[in-house]
């Protein structure tokens, strides 16, 4: 039985990434650690457990990062995923700190692995860890665990008492049970509010009800919204958030990466009115897959279907669930329920648009259309060749942006722009500091494990003072 | 291959895993995978042979229990693994002999001891198990040699003979040659068998006991079969000492045959032992309970032969000698004969894998 009547240093609220490099920095600095995480063992460690790796700057090759990855190129990948919605200071020291964010993971465990194959090419810019997610989850864990951080699953932080930008003790369930807890310092580090469906529909009403759920069902947003509510500042706009093209068969939530359908750049798209609204060839995959979610949301019923043929079928990873497969258009549009003449017509008019290319599926090639509104830039060919294949989908959100407001130190600021006391916050739950929309491909990882650092750090060192 | 339940469930598993990939870099299993899109039974049984049940997939498993997908590769592929052994059985019809293997293996070594001390005493003076052997030919008198070439070499030329049947059986059955055979992907199997290399969990180790890496598994293994290897050699060593160079039994401590037999010993107790421990401490989960008879039963019949072989090279000049001999004499014969129809086999399965796989890489690459 956890010890519930001392007064622990630091509390870490959360059980994922940016939870665990925060718990594993302020014990490694000497102060009494606790982590709550809501999940129960097999599922903990948050969103993280569905991650594959993260963005790290670096001036030349490391072992598990091919090239050079450099301040400037990463800020501007980051620009233009967020279109500026940013803070350029936050990010930059972000994108700084990232480079030993690696180091720091290898030393708590966490084991990288060389380059790797795959379509999402990632390994000039990302470092991917060997296993995935939650391998790198089960090693943090059994750091922390080593270290002496007092761990605790099936925990749910439900209230943290705060006065004046002062928090001082915390109202949890532990497995069922109410227990108090008391603490010289908090990190707020339990993610988003994505799985808390009630609150997504404040904002997105009955589309909310269409939105698959890609990591866990523990993201309630209960300690974000008890802060808030508390005079906590707020940023980042509720409606974003990332998300990605899912197979509509998903289940609705914990799907995880699988679910994930990379046909896009390689089919058409049509909504459920089979009428194309966006180019899908516009950018390279990892650089637009994260756009797709939230046009499918904004579609009509939050679906679509993306058509393609036997030529391209094996140019994208294939996916869990079974593709639509039909000798005619029209089979296909009978397999999504759609109707069948009006499909017809829109492989039609985009057939009679392409141009011809030289087709490269791994770079932005020449295959594009023209007089087609909305075009395809790239990676267009005649979709002619049965049998044809589709892939239903929804949006699959990973998590939301809105925030709790921080400053470069990981500390809370208050609604009248003074720092709290004793509040730090981590990962998601402060995401939206920095992306005020879009998706740069694993950088929630980086900035859980930055801003997880410095976290634990400046708590570990408020907590000693 | 029958399309069994286990089948079906490894199908719908590998769909997921094969839009994941995120275990890559664990063994051969999951680049294999990613060479396919399509999951016949005969690519199943294939993959389900290369899987050494090493477990790192099951602990790095965002879908693993208690997840809908349930994802549990390890324990899944040791069920197909164990129906392929049953397939490809020979004679056939002699698969039945994996449904109830810890008591087949257990029974016959049952079997087999009581038999050999049976004949002991019905061919010839009950005594000599009890009174002390000494000079040449003191094992002769108790076990006459006649006996044991025929015992002991029928078993083990059936044995060689019914599991090169089932090899060729499973070759044909996971696709066949399909083409010359060349000398760089039998290489690099012979080393990935060698070294076991899969169970390196890509450089780090595996998940023996849980989610954390280490190479028990490995060690352990490679000392029970390199410790069994001494032993054969220390046999092999032994048989040309008495029919070519007219040298017999009993050599010296510090002859051949009995240090490649003692090291031998040695090595196959630690290793059976080590990997009984293991196999009783890991997490459960992954692992398919149905065959941990068959397996607790190989092990421990092979450190009983191990055990039995260093006892009477401890004993050898008092009267235990007799009993000893016979009981070491009974255990090899029972493991000669039950060879083909036990974890036994899996050399053979996972040593063809391993070519196919070797081969499948270059072709693809």
């Amino acid at each position: 039985m956890p010890d519930f009547a001392r007064i622990y240093d630091v509390l870490v609220v959360g059980g994922g990434n940016a939870a665990l490099c925060a718990a594993i920095t302020a014990r490694r600095a000497g102060a009494s650690v606790m982590l709550c995480e809501a999940s129960p063992p097999p599922l903990r460690g948050g969103n993280s457990r569905h991650t594959r790796n993260l963005r790290a700057l670096h001036p030349g090759p490391t072992p598990v990062l091919t090239d050079s990855y450099l301040e400037e190129e990463y800020w501007d990948d980051l620009h233009r995923v967020t279109a500026g919605r940013t803070d350029e200071n936050l990010a930059r020291m972000c994108i700084r700190a990232s480079q030993h964010a690696p180091d720091f993971l290898a030393s708590c465990g966490v084991v990288f692995q060389p380059a790797l194959s795959g379509t999402l090419s990632l390994s000039r810019t990302n470092a991917f860890y060997l296993g995935g997610g939650k391998a790198l989850v089960n090693a943090l864990y059994r750091t922390a665990a080593k270290l002496g951080v007092v761990l605790l699953t099936d925990t749910e932080v439900q209230h943290i008492k705060v006065e004046e930008g002062f928090a001082s003790e915390a109202i949890l369930s532990h497995c069922g049970f109410p227990e108090r807890v008391r603490f010289k310092a908090l990190v707020a580090a339990c993610g988003g509010f994505q799985a808390n469906r009630q609150w997504l529909r404040q904002y997105w009403g009955d589309a909310a009800d269409n939105f698959q759920i890609r990591g866990t069902p523990y993201a309630q947003g209960v300690v974000l919204k008890d802060l808030l509510a508390q005079g906590v500042q707020e940023v980042g706009d509720p409606t974003q958030f990332h998300a990605v093209a899912n197979d509509a068969r998903a289940p609705m939530e914990d799907g995880g990466l699988a679910m994930r359908l990379d046909c896009v750049p390689f089919a058409i798209v049509v909504n459920r009115d089979v009428e194309r609204f966006y180019d899908e060839g516009e950018d390279v995959w990892p650089k637009r897959y994260a756009i797709w979610g939230r046009l499918i949301a904004q579609q009509p019923g939050q679906t679509a279907l993306a058509v393609t043929d036997s030529q391209a079928v094996l140019n994208f990873l294939p996916s869990v669930y079974p593709p639509y497969k039909a000798d005619s258009i029209a089979g296909i549009a009978a397999q999504a329920g759609m109707d069948a003449g009006k499909l017809e017509r829109v492989v039609a008019e985009y057939n009679a648009a392409v141009r011809p290319g030289t087709f490269q599926p791994m770079v932005p090639d020449d295959c594009r259309t023209e007089g087609l509104t909305p075009p395809k830039s790239h990676w267009a060919r005649r979709i002619d060749q049965p049998p044809y294949y589709a892939y239903p989908l929804r949006p699959g959100i990973t998590f939301t942006f809105l925030s709790l407001k921080v400053n470069e130190r990981a500390r809370v600021l208050m609604a009248d722009g003074k720092p709290s006391a004793n509040m730090f916050a981590s990962g998601e739950i402060m995401s939206g500091n920095i992306l005020g929309q879009g998706y740069l491909a694993g950088f929630g990882m980086t900035l859980g494990t930055v801003f997880g650092r410095i976290a634990g750090e400046e708590a570990a060192r408020h907590a000693r003072n | 291959m029958q399309e069994t339940e286990a089948f079906q469930e490894a199908r719908r598993q590998m769909a997921v895993c094969n839009a994941c990939r995120y275990c890559e870099g664990y063994c051969a299993v999951f680049p294999a995978m990613a060479m396919r899109r399509e999951f016949e039974t005969a690519d199943l049984t294939h993959l389900a042979n290369l899987c050494h049940g090493c477990k790192g997939c099951y602990h790095a498993c965002q879908y693993a229990p208690p997840h809908a997908f349930g994802i549990n590769i390890p324990a899944t592929f040791a069920t197909i693994r164990a129906e392929s052994y049953a397939e490809y059985a020979w004679p056939e019809g002699m698969g039945r002999a994996f449904a109830r293997n810890g008591a087949l293996v257990a029974g016959l070594a049952a079997l087999g001891v009581t038999l050999a001390l049976l004949l002991v005493m019905a061919l010839g003076d009950p005594a000599v198990l009890y009174t002390a052997q000494r000079g040449t030919g003191a094992f002769f008198r108790v076990i006459p040699l006649w006996l044991i070439t025929l015992l002991a070499g029928t078993s083990f030329v059936f044995a060689l003979v019914a599991m090169t049947m089932g090899g060729i059986r499973y070759w044909r059955a996971t696709g066949g040659l399909g083409g010359p055979l060349s000398a760089p992907p039998a290489a690099e199997a012979a080393v990935d068998i060698l070294t076991l290399r899969n169970l390196g969990g890509g450089g780090n180790g595996c998940n023996d006991l849980d989610d954390s890496f280490a190479q028990h598994r490995r060690w352990l293994h490679q000392a029970m079969f390199y410790g069994f290897l001494l032993c054969f050699a220390a046999t092999t060593t032994g048989a040309i000492y008495h029919h070519l160079l007219g040298w017999h039994s009993p050599h010296a401590f510090l002859s051949l045959p009995v240090q490649l037999g003692t090291w031998g010993g040695v090595l196959l107790c630690i290793g059976t032992a080590g990997l009984i421990w293991v196999k009783m401490a890991t997490d459960p989960v992954p692992v398919a309970r149905k065959l941990l008879g068959g397996e607790y039963a190989m092990l421990a019949l092979l450190f009983l032969i191990g055990a039995t072989g260093l006892l009477l090279l401890a004993l050898r000049h008092t009267g235990a000698m007799g009993v000893l001999l016979a009981i070491h004499f009974g255990l090899v014969i029972a493991l000669f004969v039950v060879m083909p129809y036990s974890k036994m086999v899996h050399g053979v399965y996972r040593g063809i894998a391993l070519l196919r796989n070797a081969r499948e890489k270059r072709a693809g690459a």
